[in-house]
């Protein structure tokens, strides 16, 4: 008989194996979909995972990895702070949008002014954008004990309307003859989130994506703070008793989340997506939560799980194209990727055993 | 600055070099095809699809098709396209006016592929865009609309205030007023393309508002499924027939007929003939076809509605033809005045009697 049984302490290799584990069967079982659907499953594999990385394009590919995985490490980041402390931002996607408004609003109020101040001044409004978007949830958290899960996502849905209204009024191109959509600040060099160096992908959100990565590291495990955020959420009462202050910390959190999403929004708006539209926004912000997650909340296994999404979208699309496999056996593989983890975490907390014990 | 040019043009020539090599050893012409929603969305996407797999037929072994569905509009698109060049495809067929400038930005690197645009309004040298008159099948729908309704009241599903459904409304609404002065339309925007959750809650709103024939011009067929289930509603086919709700809810539609022009595109690649162009077909040409009248329809009205539709095909009659006036009272076209093809790719104003404002 088999049963499981409660660990005293998280596994600690566990924890680790579980992210690799997590993939391995996605591999299985993704290319048994595969299979099914009439395609050879080891091609498939091989288009969506290696083709990408070593295949006959990959000059073009690997950039295309760094410009797809940035925004989804930088937004990811944010988030795992708070959810380390147990506070739940599900509205990334909503303050991305916000960061991109106000980013994008500040190079077109400059226009067609060049100056070298403009980029500088359209990170600062990128996060200040995320961040005040985040505070709305954050501050009715603190003062009347809100839902912050609730509250955050529903202000995504108020943030998209906010997008459709900024496309078709307030930033619409006034040459673009009628059609929703802004000047498209690719054309717009003072604002134009470019290639730091051509041809590899490596703009400033990749940049500040890794520099986030090691800012967050350094957080997490030499300042007092990154102490406090982990003991909030491995033992609350602990936690107030050593001095954390909740609402300080719920601040806190959510405030760097919605900063991060902001400036992801900003980047990709002055860089890869160009212009504001109707649908700018491409599902980032809860993309980025299963990035978190599947990166152990740690930032290094953030940074690595984004690539690794990355590498799913890229080589799921080069798959549809070169393979004919439909869009949605691409997301039910990816899919997978998040099922598998949570299944497999189960053994970071509980042993697997044989036989009949005391009745747990 | 010089530096990076040089290096943008070394990958493009690599990339050439690469694609060239393949493009010789293949014989076959490779055209690709860019989808926003999925092939079964049952409206915009299907009958791209509908055309991309008429090319096959048409041209047996001497084409390749590839597609990729559910691509986001943005730095999304962009790849995919330079995955379909690298690939060596040499017509790619991009089916949404979000991909408007990604279109134009893989054009650039790749001059020696053709790229066709549908519903934008930029051109290249290797750029040609195409569009249809739906307002034309409008005419025919607002006609049919205002001889069924009851209540007088018409609901409309907009998607996005954009030229391209403001056409429709005033189309809808000139001729359905023709027929029945006290009609009067009722719409609500959806702000998407193809959300059936979204798209049955306007309709729900529209029926409750006392709507007895709902127009939509989002993509799914769940308008339609509402419809059926309020009872004596009706409605029309969008893009695709959905015949499936025929002969009730569904009393016609507009098809969106993209298989003669694909055809003829990718002939005109294959003879080396091809040149940018801009069309922008109607019912004459066969771009946009009127589905089936059903039996729910009366006879004369069916009538009246086909004999619309032949004076229209054959160009004896504008859709927008004056006397006409614009909301705010202003005149628009004299008596006798056709609306030129500017003002109607532009127009961003709703003609008098309509009630509402455009969402700005």
């Amino acid at each position: 008989m088999l049963r499981l049984e409660k660990r005293r302490q998280p596994s600690r290799i566990w924890a680790w194996a579980t992210p690799l584990a997590a993939v391995l069967a996605t591999i299985l079982f993704g290319g048994l979909l595969f299979m099914a659907l009439g395609k050879d499953p080891v091609v498939a594999i091989r288009t969506i995972f290696y083709d990408p990385l070593f295949g006959q394009h990959a000059f073009f590919y690997r950039p295309q990895l760094l410009v797809k995985a940035a925004p989804l490490i930088l937004i990811a980041i944010g988030l795992s702070l708070g959810f380390r402390a147990g506070i739940w931002n599900i509205g990334a996607e909503g303050q991305y949008i916000v960061g991109a408004l106000a980013g994008a609003g500040c190079a077109l109020a400059f226009y067609p002014m060049e100056a070298w101040f403009i980029f500088p001044l359209m990170i600062l409004s990128g996060a200040l954008g995320g961040f005040l978007w985040a505070m709305i949830p954050a501050l009715l958290k603190v003062r009347f004990g809100t839902n912050e899960i609730l509250v955050s996502l529903m202000l995504v849905y108020v943030a998209e309307q906010l997008l459709a209204s900024m496309s078709l009024g307030l930033l619409k191109n006034p040459e673009g003859f009628g059609f929703p959509g802004s000047r498209n600040l690719q054309q717009y060099e003072s604002a134009h989130n470019a290639e730091l160096i051509a041809g590899t992908g490596m703009h400033w959100g990749v940049a500040f994506a890794f520099i986030m990565v090691i800012f967050a590291y350094v957080l997490l495990n030499r300042h007092i703070l990154g102490y406090h955020i982990r003991l909030t959420g491995e033992a609350p009462r602990a936690a107030r008793f050593a001095g954390v202050v909740p609402a300080r910390l719920v601040i806190f959190c959510l405030g760097m989340g919605g900063a991060l999403a902001g400036l992801a929004g900003m980047f990709e708006v002055a860089g890869p997506a160009g212009q504001v539209s109707i649908d700018f926004n491409v599902g980032y912000g809860f993309t980025a939560i299963i990035v978190a997650f599947l990166g152990r909340l740690h930032p290094v296994g953030i940074l690595l799980a984004g690539l690794l999404m990355a590498l799913t979208y890229i080589g799921g699309e080069i798959a549809q194209s070169n393979l004919g496999l439909p869009a949605a056996a691409i997301q039910v593989f990816q899919g997978m990727l998040l099922f598998f983890l949570l299944a497999v975490d189960v053994f970071t907390n509980y042993r697997l055993r044989f036989g009949r014990g005391v009745a747990a | 600055m010089l530096k990076r040019t040089f290096l943008t043009t070394a990958a493009v020539a690599l990339a050439m070099a690469a694609t060239g090599g393949a493009a010789l050893a293949q014989e076959k012409t490779k055209v690709g095809f860019v989808y926003v929603g999925p092939i079964g969305d049952g409206g915009w996407t299907h009958e791209h699809d509908v055309g991309r797999r008429a090319v096959e037929e048409e041209f047996g072994d001497k084409v390749e098709t590839v597609y990729v569905e559910n691509v986001p509009e943005g730095p999304d698109a962009e790849r995919v396209m330079t995955q379909m060049a690298l690939d060596g495809a040499d017509l790619i067929f991009t089916t949404s006016f979000g991909y408007m400038d990604p279109t134009i930005n893989v054009a650039k690197k790749f001059p020696d592929v053709k790229f066709e645009h549908a519903t934008g309004y930029k051109t290249a040298e290797n750029v040609g865009t195409y569009s249809a008159r739906f307002y034309e099948g409008r005419a025919v729908q607002g006609l049919i609309a205002g001889e069924m309704t009851e209540s007088n009241i018409i609901g409309y599903i907009g998607s996005y205030p954009i030229p391209e459904v403001i056409r429709g409304i005033n189309s809808a609404y000139i001729h359905a007023k023709k027929v029945n002065p006290d009609v009067e339309f009722k719409i609500v925007w959806a702000f998407t393309w193809f959300d059936p959750a979204k798209e049955a809650d306007a309709a729900k709103v529209l029926i409750e508002q006392g709507a007895d024939v709902i127009l939509q011009h989002t993509d799914s067929t769940a308008p339609q499924a509402a419809a059926e289930a309020a009872g004596n509603v009706y409605t029309f086919g969008q893009a695709s027939d959905m015949a499936e709700f025929a002969p009730k809810p569904r009393i016609s539609s507009i098809i969106d007929n993209w298989a003669p022009y694909y055809i003829e595109q990718v002939k005109a690649v294959m003879d080396g003939t091809w040149k940018s162009e801009q069309t922008w077909d109607g019912i004459g040409p066969g771009m946009v076809g009127i589905g089936e009248i059903t039996d729910a329809v009366p006879a004369e009205v069916k009538e009246e509605a086909l004999a619309l539709k032949d004076r229209i095909a054959s160009g004896e009659y504008h859709p927008f033809t004056g006397p006409l006036k614009k909301q705010d009272g202003s005149d628009w076209l004299a008596e006798g005045e056709t609306a030129d093809d500017g003002t109607l790719l532009g127009m961003n104003f709703f003609v008098e009697g309509i009630e509402g404002e455009i969402p700005q």
